[in-house]
């Protein structure tokens, strides 16, 4: 069914596309392994959003601040659906997943923890990401999974527009002045360690991978790595030569931002449970 | 890289004072549906005529408004002088032959 033809000049539906509420609702209920997979996508975009979220009110336009308020919306959402649907196989709801879980119960990789930095920082965390989650939506839509192939399609359209954001930035600041080329480049350099940590496979991914449920995380590594070399290239900035950081296995041991993040996000939750508007 | 500088010619022209550190100011213009005409929804700041459709991505479409986007430089819209209303909008008052329903319908006219 579709809202489009109602559409008029001034009367504009919010088009069809899937909810949380649907996928908590469904009669798809994850497997346990499927749970814990869809729950670390859902940590990387709920952790990442709520990073974002800062820059509300203090990006360096008030447009700025709408276009990184839009994302921080869009990776929200993302975790909504990836954690209903973890919660589907514990009988859990994304709210409990998200505001009710401790430090090290959270599956989210440090590059998305990491701090916001300037502004130049946070666009290098945005290319990191966003160029990975092109990659790995694009695959997963072909999931064997069809609520994750679905959830992938629709995530899809979203980070297609991070993407832009984030290499429209990297261009400007990478070309604009020296300062801004400076900044943009130290961003890229201080997060590059943290990339790999996308890319690690574990327990979860690999037979879920070879079900063709999962995208193996490794096989990303190679597509994402050359697009991402290749704009930071385009924008005149340097491929950063920095290493890895130890201990990339989302299990947050060597998170060093998690608690902090967690104490601003579920301080409200924990405090009045069952809160509502 | 000359996407970029392509971009810099776009930019409207900027007056060069200290005080004027702002982005240049953007029209924003939608268009609804196919067959509808675009209409302005407002305006904007942005730094180059990329970032100013993006931008009005963001501000003017978040609720499933549009389908087309245009963004014009503010400086190159010329407007109609607000003092001059009456010579230029108020000659038409009164001169109802220029509508249609002034007419009577002529006999034997199908169709109207």
């Amino acid at each position: 069914m579709s809202f489009a033809t109602n559409d008029t000049a001034t009367k504009h539906s919010a088009g069809v596309a899937i909810t949380a509420e649907e996928i908590a609702a469904g009669e798809q209920r994850a497997p346990e392994d499927v749970a814990r997979y869809a729950l670390a996508l859902g940590d990387d975009a709920l952790m990442l959003g709520q990073r974002l979220s800062w820059w509300i009110s203090r990006a360096p336009e008030l447009e700025e601040d709408i276009a990184l308020g839009n994302i921080a919306l869009d990776l929200v959402g993302h975790a909504r659906f990836l954690l209903s649907y973890a919660g589907t196989a514990w009988g859990r709801t994304e709210d409990e997943l998200a505001y009710f879980r401790d430090e090290e119960e959270f599956r989210s990789v440090r590059l998305v923890e990491a701090e916001n930095g300037d502004f130049g920082r946070t666009i290098a965390r945005q290319l990191y990401y966003s160029f990975y989650a092109y990659e790995l939506y694009s695959r997963l839509r072909e999931s064997t999974d069809a609520t994750l192939a679905a959830i992938a399609d629709k995530a899809l359209k979203e980070v297609l527009y991070h993407q832009d954001h984030a290499e429209q930035w990297l261009n400007r600041l990478g070309l604009g002045t020296e300062e801004s080329a400076r900044r943009m480049q130290r961003g890229l350099d201080e997060l590059w360690p943290y990339v790999p940590e996308l890319f690690h496979d574990d327990d979860v991914t690999r037979p879920l991978a070879e079900q063709g449920v999962a995208v193996l995380p490794s096989s990303l590594e190679e597509p994402t790595m050359t697009r991402i070399r290749a704009a930071i290239e385009e924008a005149g900035l340097t491929v950063p030569t920095t290493g890895t950081a130890r201990g990339g296995d989302r299990s947050g041991e060597m998170s060093e931002y998690r608690g902090y993040i967690l104490a601003e996000m579920q301080s409200l939750a924990r405090r009045h449970p069952g809160a509502s508007w | 890289m000359s996407e970029i500088e392509n971009q810099a010619a776009q930019m409207p022209a900027k007056d060069d004072t200290a005080a004027n550190n702002e982005w240049p100011l953007w029209e924003v213009f939608v268009r609804a549906n196919r067959g509808l005409s675009h209409v302005h929804a407002g305006s904007l700041h942005a730094p180059d005529a990329t970032m100013a459709l993006r931008n009005a991505r963001d501000l003017y479409t978040r609720r499933n408004e549009g389908t087309s986007v245009w963004v014009v430089p503010a400086d190159a819209v010329a407007a109609s002088d607000p003092d001059s209303k009456g010579g230029f909008f108020e000659s038409p008052q009164g001169k109802s032959y220029r509508h249609a329903t002034y007419y009577q319908k002529s006999e034997g006219v199908p169709h109207l």
